[in-house]
């Protein structure tokens, strides 16, 4: 058997998410990488990828096609470089998310989304109804193809191996849809998916100025900052500090819900944390039900008071 | 331009599910089922682009049970001209629900479809990019913002470091995202009349599509439940705890 893993490329690193797509093939037989990006791009990507362990062989497709992540080109990839596959992963991601299900199309196989336990080669589980039911699924596909839930994996080390680097020809490719222009969030805080402790903000912040009282406690713990639908919906903060179902999947050491009722859709973003504490002036929130740590009270005091008590 | 949007009648967001004694699938009878609220962005969406003047028919469809033909009339109601429902016992995978679609695609000769990004009942977040696949169209997903231009549309989507913008050719497939629209209410008066408007209905069994399932349901289990923790008193407390306890800072 042999899986193929398409990494995500950011800037020349290759990023927790994918080495936890990898991790997830880890049962599935000799595993190959896939690396994209533009030709100026690929080199720094590549050699990072052959660095981790473990790995048969990293495969790159550089052009212009491949620099922003488009869904087009990379699926046509997938299709063409299958046939040498049993199964072909991602991570699930805004990448993995758009451009597996299109290749699997094209190969005429019903694709298994959001990955959480490979239990053998065709028999896979994943969440539904928003991570309150589990699903165990058997796979009749001659080819798999798999997006990774990867806050179920554990990342694989991203150094130690030496991995030999060979290019591949990509399809002909017609251009169907052009990247314009990117607004992403800037910060120096680590990224929600990876990060340790994550603090996060709802409701109860009651606006963007409101919401900035989270920073100095992010600031002190190392955390990333995090939001609930109805925070990202008013405007308190951009639409990727979303946690939930429809946001990002997180499971961190310490998850800090700040003001957040904990809504079912909310729930199934964070509830897989190793410790949940809970701050909220409604002590009925369901929020509450989850938490491993409670405080009742006024956010806007015990905030500043807990920043200042990690001091 | 004319506009296709498929949509899926689903368990309500508000109704926490049980599983089935038996474990093969969930518990459905007497359950409140609605319209995919992700669908119902994208219908939103459709109607928006119509009262630009943008948009000159929309046709919804829906692939499912006969009660699914209720789901269409809400979709009507909210302001889609016509209906198509193609009728099927079981809700079939993402793949077949593609390749209907693309059937109707053919038939209907749209220049755009607007799904939402995934039903909130499998999760799949699937058939917008296989019908796009199947079509050999472009795709923008998780879509925050379309804007029609010269010959095409700019679409902004929601990505994992912020959001990015798309130029697209028509035709094309657009997945919603939460944050595209908020969708409106359907009136009384346009309840009736949705009443009248056109609902053709096609046995899924007579387009000669494969619905045989791919992936086989083997359990279903609701995942063990989080045990609600302590109430602490103070700052100071939680930080001992955190600290001594739990370890985690």
């Amino acid at each position: 058997m042999t899986a193929l893993v398409l990494l995500d490329a950011e800037d020349g690193t290759i990023p927790q998410t994918a080495r936890s797509a990898i991790a997830a093939a880890a049962s599935l037989g000799d595993i190959d990488l896939l690396v994209t990006g533009s030709s100026g791009a690929i080199d720094a990507a590549a050699a990072s990828a052959a660095k981790i362990p473990g790995i048969r062989r990293v495969r790159t497709a550089s052009g212009e096609a491949f620099a922003h992540g488009l869904a087009e080109p990379l699926a046509a990839l997938l299709v063409a470089l299958a046939p040498d596959y049993d199964h072909i992963l991602a991570a699930a991601t805004a990448i993995g998310k758009s451009t597996l299900p299109r290749a699997a199309a094209l190969l005429d196989v019903q694709l298994i989304p959001d990955v959480m336990e490979v239990k053998d080669a065709e028999t896979f589980v994943r969440p539904i109804f928003a991570g309150n039911v589990l699903v165990t699924l058997r796979s009749s596909d001659a080819k798999k193809l798999l997006t990774i839930r990867t806050s179920s994996f554990d990342p694989v080390p991203a150094e130690g191996g030496n991995t030999p680097i060979e290019a591949v020809t990509p399809p002909d490719y017609q251009e169907k849809s052009r990247f314009l222009s990117a607004e992403h969030s800037s910060t120096e805080r680590p990224q929600l998916e990876s990060a340790r402790v994550i603090v996060s903000g709802g409701r109860g912040l009651q606006s963007a100025e409101g919401f900035r009282i989270l920073e100095p406690l992010a600031d002190r713990l190392g955390a990333a900052i995090g939001a609930s639908r109805v925070a990202v919906d008013s405007g308190f903060v951009p639409n990727d500090y979303q946690v939930g179902q429809t946001g990002k999947i997180v499971a961190p050491d310490l998850y800090i819900a700040c003001g957040i009722s904990g809504a079912i859709q909310h729930l199934a973003g964070m509830k897989d944390s190793k410790v949940i504490v809970a701050i909220n002036k409604d002590e009925d929130a369901p929020i509450f039900q989850v938490a491993d740590y409670g405080l009742v009270g006024d956010l806007f005091q015990i905030v500043p008071a807990l920043t200042a008590a990690l001091g | 331009m004319k506009i296709l949007v498929p949509i899926k009648r689903v368990v309500d967001y508000n109704v926490k599910v049980r599983v089935r004694r038996d474990g093969g699938g969930v518990e459905t009878a007497g359950v409140k089922m609605s319209m995919n609220p992700f669908d119902e962005i994208a219908v939103e969406e459709a109607l928006r682009l119509r009262e630009k003047g943008i948009a000159t028919e929309i046709v919804v469809a829906s692939i499912g049970v006969p009660q699914a033909a209720d789901t269409l009339r809400t979709a009507l109601a909210m302001g889609a001209d016509r209906a198509i429902l193609v009728q099927s016992e079981e809700s079939p995978e993402p793949l077949a629900v593609a390749k209907i679609l693309k059937i109707l695609v053919e038939r209907e000769k749209p220049d755009l479809v607007i799904l939402g990004k995934q039903a909130i009942d499998d999760d799949m977040n699937a058939t917008g990019q296989m019908l796009a696949g199947l079509l050999d169209w472009p795709q923008a997903t998780f879509a925050s913002r379309v804007e029609k231009t010269g010959d095409g549309l700019a679409v902004t989507r929601e990505v994992d470091g912020g959001s990015e913008t798309l130029s697209l050719t028509l035709p094309a497939i657009v997945t919603a995202d939460l944050r595209l629209n908020e969708p409106r209410y359907a009136s009384l008066p346009n309840i009736m009349k949705a009443k009248k408007k056109p609902l053709e209905t096609i046995a899924a069994t007579d387009l000669g599509i494969g619905l045989t399932r791919r992936l086989t349901i083997l359990s279903m289990a609701e995942p063990p439940t989080r045990k609600a923790g302590v109430r602490l008193a103070s700052v100071a407390e939680l930080v001992e705890k955190l600290r001594n306890e739990a370890k985690v800072i």
